[in-house]
């Protein structure tokens, strides 16, 4: 018979805690959020010894049960709440060697609530480097649990937890303190009110909001006969709770654990003065950003250019295979390019993802915190604002969730609003393709000019959030203590499972999301695109033939003819057949011009087409006409739904299978008569995307961390008129 | 004259003294910042702030203005001036 039990893993921050949970569960996992918040909730099914299937669920990293964070008042409300289903049947606890005092705090905070708890000490591998011994059994006996040495590096001691959860019904409940000592008086009081309340969990609801409190949270009424202390004296009695805890774990460490100083030696103080040094540090940190760039822009664009080729020639294959219609047309134009459009970002979600898990994994990231915050604190920023910048290039949205750890709501709350501002890959389809079209190929001392204006756009994405930061700072008036703590985990080789679970988690998660918007708009962009209301869509075919008749092609088309004709003279100058077969190649540029018109035609006159033609006014000053108009107003709901838009409409009629690109350079503005895409709009084009705030994903992930309506809508506002001022000027100034 | 850990210089080492107030954050009671512990100063970032502390085994960076609120009592120590 099969038995269900709830395990849940508990630990401080960097304790390997992921590592034992990857171990546990292998791929049997699944990733979500906790209902309501954003706070990330990953669960596993592990199977044990003796027939027990156990549900474990991997707590976010906390120090303690005092909670100062949205992260750790999950794990407190799960802990004190047994109605909850995901209440656990047995706590375990992960510590890790080195730092195994302080993991032991959380530990008997554990054990206090009467949890059956049992310990995990991680990273055992290190032990003999930095001279650790320890007397596992005498442990178990003061701490009255029982304990697995582990090492997930090593693959060591993993089976020992699976059985001591299996046993979890041998564990002792029995608490390791009496927390009432720090104030008999006053838990006396407590006693006396709540008789059949356990003391210490009333302690813990008490003080829950001592150091946060949730905006939405009312504050903890207990009794209206029950005098309750000042913030400040439940702030001094939790300072005694932990002296009081620290007593009793170093009492026990004293006899159980040993470290021989002189045989510990570590890379912590050898590379620490290397990667915090006052040049070398910058300068490590410096090349590793411009490698972490050079595989975005370089490595990956060779699978990029291989999903590209693929797509293209399914679109062709469908239309070739499947019998000729709309649904036909919906699957190969509407469906797959707007698949195409999102799969094509992998590669470089990818790539970012696997470095800031490899910065994260091996430590070095605090020290970019710890070198970082006396620059960014002139601009209202912290030291840990830069981890959210620099997620922000691969994506807002894990961007503003990485804000979490910063201590005050002053700073984080800039970071937030000014994240969204670094170029995140949604942005980089739309900056490829039009710098590829308006930017010159030349070449600068080396460097390409292309290149040279995508590092720009990224500098300029930089220096607009430190900007509006700096702003945000002068303006806001939020009193928040600057507070500012990071640990410095010491250094690690990261875990390959480790950085590719993360990967492959955060590239899928990054895919579903954005990618259902993108297929969604793209089918209604299809639809619009290519139906129509009014007579003149009807009757297209009609009004273009007799219009190519009446006054021959027009100018775009010739265009088109013409260059068709000196490619075909170039290649078949020398054929004997030449002249027939030129008439003939002509009949069939023609016959394909005849064809682009009518489509142009339609789109023109199609749902769609009013809609670019109505806000037409709107961005003709910026150098645009109505398409870019459809595709800035699609582009709404996420950027990189601009490139699968005009895919969509470039499409749309047209049976041949051309790339967007070379629709786009045949373009013609009809206003101008020149080139659509020429340096002046497309610099304001590029301009417009970079300052834009078009990611309703962006603004819903803000709505959830500032739990107002108020940040976002503002953060809407002042970005896209920001970008609309921008690019305004740019244009007029270019054109 | 009160010796704080921000007067401390790389490699120097002092003891936490009593203290009564409650304007240290308890994240950092829970690391181990607590009256009796020992604590190292490891380095210092590079425009002088924030500074990098081994308390009690815990290796944590905390700004110059934090620094300020731990008051401690020097240990001499004849390594120290190599």
């Amino acid at each position: 018979m099969t038995k269900n039990i709830n395990v849940a893993l508990i630990g401080n921050p960097n304790t390997g805690k992921t590592s034992v949970f990857n171990e546990l569960t292998g791929l049997n996992q699944k990733v979500g959020n906790y209902p309501g918040i954003t706070v990330e909730k990953k669960e596993g099914i592990c199977k044990l010894p003796r027939g027990v299937k156990a549900h474990i669920l991997d707590l976010p990293g906390t120090y303690s049960l005092n909670t100062t964070s949205l992260d750790e008042s999950v794990v407190v409300e799960l802990l004190l709440n047994k109605n909850n289903k995901d209440y656990p049947d047995v706590a375990v606890v992960i510590s890790d060697v080195e730092n195994l005092k302080r993991n032991l705090l959380l530990f008997t905070q554990i054990k206090d609530l009467k949890i059956p708890t049992l310990l995990v000490i991680n990273m055992s591998d290190r032990m003999s480097k930095k001279g650790i011994t320890i007397n596992l059994s005498l442990l178990e006996e003061k701490l009255d649990t029982r304990i697995a040495l582990v090492s997930t590096r090593k693959n060591k001691g993993i089976d020992r937890i699976k059985e001591l959860i299996a046993d979890y019904k041998n564990l002792s409940t029995k608490p390791n303190l009496n927390a009432s000592v720090i104030s008999p008086e006053y838990f006396g009081r407590l006693q006396t009110v709540f008789p059949n309340e356990d003391l210490y969990k009333l302690w813990l609801v008490i003080t829950q909001d001592v150091n946060f409190s949730p905006v939405d949270k009312k504050p903890i009424k207990i009794s209206e006969d029950f005098e309750t202390k000042s913030k400040s004296e439940l702030k001094r009695l939790q300072q005694k709770e932990t002296i009081y805890r620290y007593k009793f774990i170093n009492n026990i460490l004293k006899e159980t654990y040993q470290v021989d100083r002189t045989k510990a030696k570590g890379l912590r103080a050898g590379l620490d003065r290397v990667l915090t040094h006052k040049v070398f540090g910058y300068l490590t940190f410096f090349v590793i950003l411009l490698t972490i760039f050079q595989a975005i822009f370089d490595w990956s664009s060779y699978p990029m250019d291989f999903i590209d080729e693929q797509f293209a020639a399914g679109s062709e294959w469908i239309k070739n295979t499947l019998p000729e219609g709309a649904f036909t047309n919906l699957i190969a134009e509407g469906v797959l390019s707007g698949i195409g459009g999102i799969v094509i970002f992998i590669p470089q979600i990818a790539f970012l993802f696997l470095f800031i898990a490899l910065l994260e994994e091996s430590g070095y990231m605090s020290r970019v915190v710890f070198l970082m915050d006396r620059l960014m604190r002139p601009f209202g920023l912290s030291g840990k604002s830069v981890v959210p910048l620099i997620s922000g290039t691969a994506c807002a949205i894990p961007a503003v969730m990485a804000t979490r750890n910063i201590d005050s709501w002053k700073e984080r709350l800039i970071t937030i609003l000014v994240t969204p501002f670094t170029t995140c890959s949604a942005r980089l389809p739309v900056y490829l393709i039009i710098i590829s079209l308006v930017i010159p190929e030349g070449r600068f001392m080396g460097l390409g000019y292309q290149a040279l204006a995508l590092m720009l756009l990224y500098l300029m994405g930089f220096g607009a959030a430190i900007f509006s930061a700096m702003l945000l700072n002068r303006v806001l008036k939020i009193k928040s203590r600057s507070f500012f703590m990071a640990e410095m985990p010491s250094y690690k080789l990261p875990l390959f499972k480790n950085v590719a679970f993360t990967v492959v988690e955060k590239t899928k998660s990054f895919v579903l999301g954005a990618g259902k918007i993108i297929l969604a708009i793209s089918i209604v962009l299809w639809f619009l695109g290519s139906n129509g209301f009014s007579e003149d869509f009807e009757n297209a075919e009609d009004i273009v033939i007799q219009r190519i008749e009446n006054e021959g092609f027009s100018a775009n088309s010739q265009a088109f003819i013409k260059t068709g004709i000196e490619d075909f003279n170039l290649s078949a100058l020398a054929l004997p057949e030449y002249r027939d077969s030129l008439q003939a190649f002509n009949n069939l540029l023609e016959e394909k011009a005849k064809v682009q018109e009518i489509a142009s035609y339609k789109l023109e006159h199609s749902y769609i087409g009013y809609m670019g033609k109505a806000i037409e006014p709107l961005v003709q000053p910026m150098g645009y006409d109505w398409k870019i108009g459809i595709a800035l107003i699609t582009s709404f709901a996420a950027r990189e739904v601009f490139v699968s838009t005009l895919a969509t409409i470039y499409s749309v009629g047209n049976d041949e299978e051309e790339t967007i690109k070379n629709r786009m350079a045949a373009e013609i503005n009809e206003q101008t008569k020149k080139p659509l895409f020429n340096l002046a709009s497309g610099i304001s084009l590029l301009l417009f995307y970079a300052f834009a705030m078009q990611c309703m994903s962006t603004l819903a992930i803000v709505k959830k961390e500032t739990n107002s309506w108020k940040w976002p809508l503002l953060q809407l506002a002042f970005m896209s008129t920001f970008a609309y001022l921008i690019s305004l000027i740019a244009y007029q100034l270019l054109k | 004259m009160l010796i704080t850990v921000a007067d401390l210089r790389n490699g120097q080492r002092g003891v936490i003294r009593e203290f009564q107030h409650d304007l240290l954050p308890i994240k950092l009671l829970e690391l181990g910042c607590l009256p009796g512990n020992e604590v190292e100063l490891v380095q210092v970032a590079p425009l002088n702030d924030p500074i990098y502390i081994n308390v009690n085994g815990s290796h944590i960076a905390i700004r110059r203005a934090t620094a300020l609120q731990i008051e401690i009592d020097l240990i001499e120590d004849q390594d120290s001036h190599d």
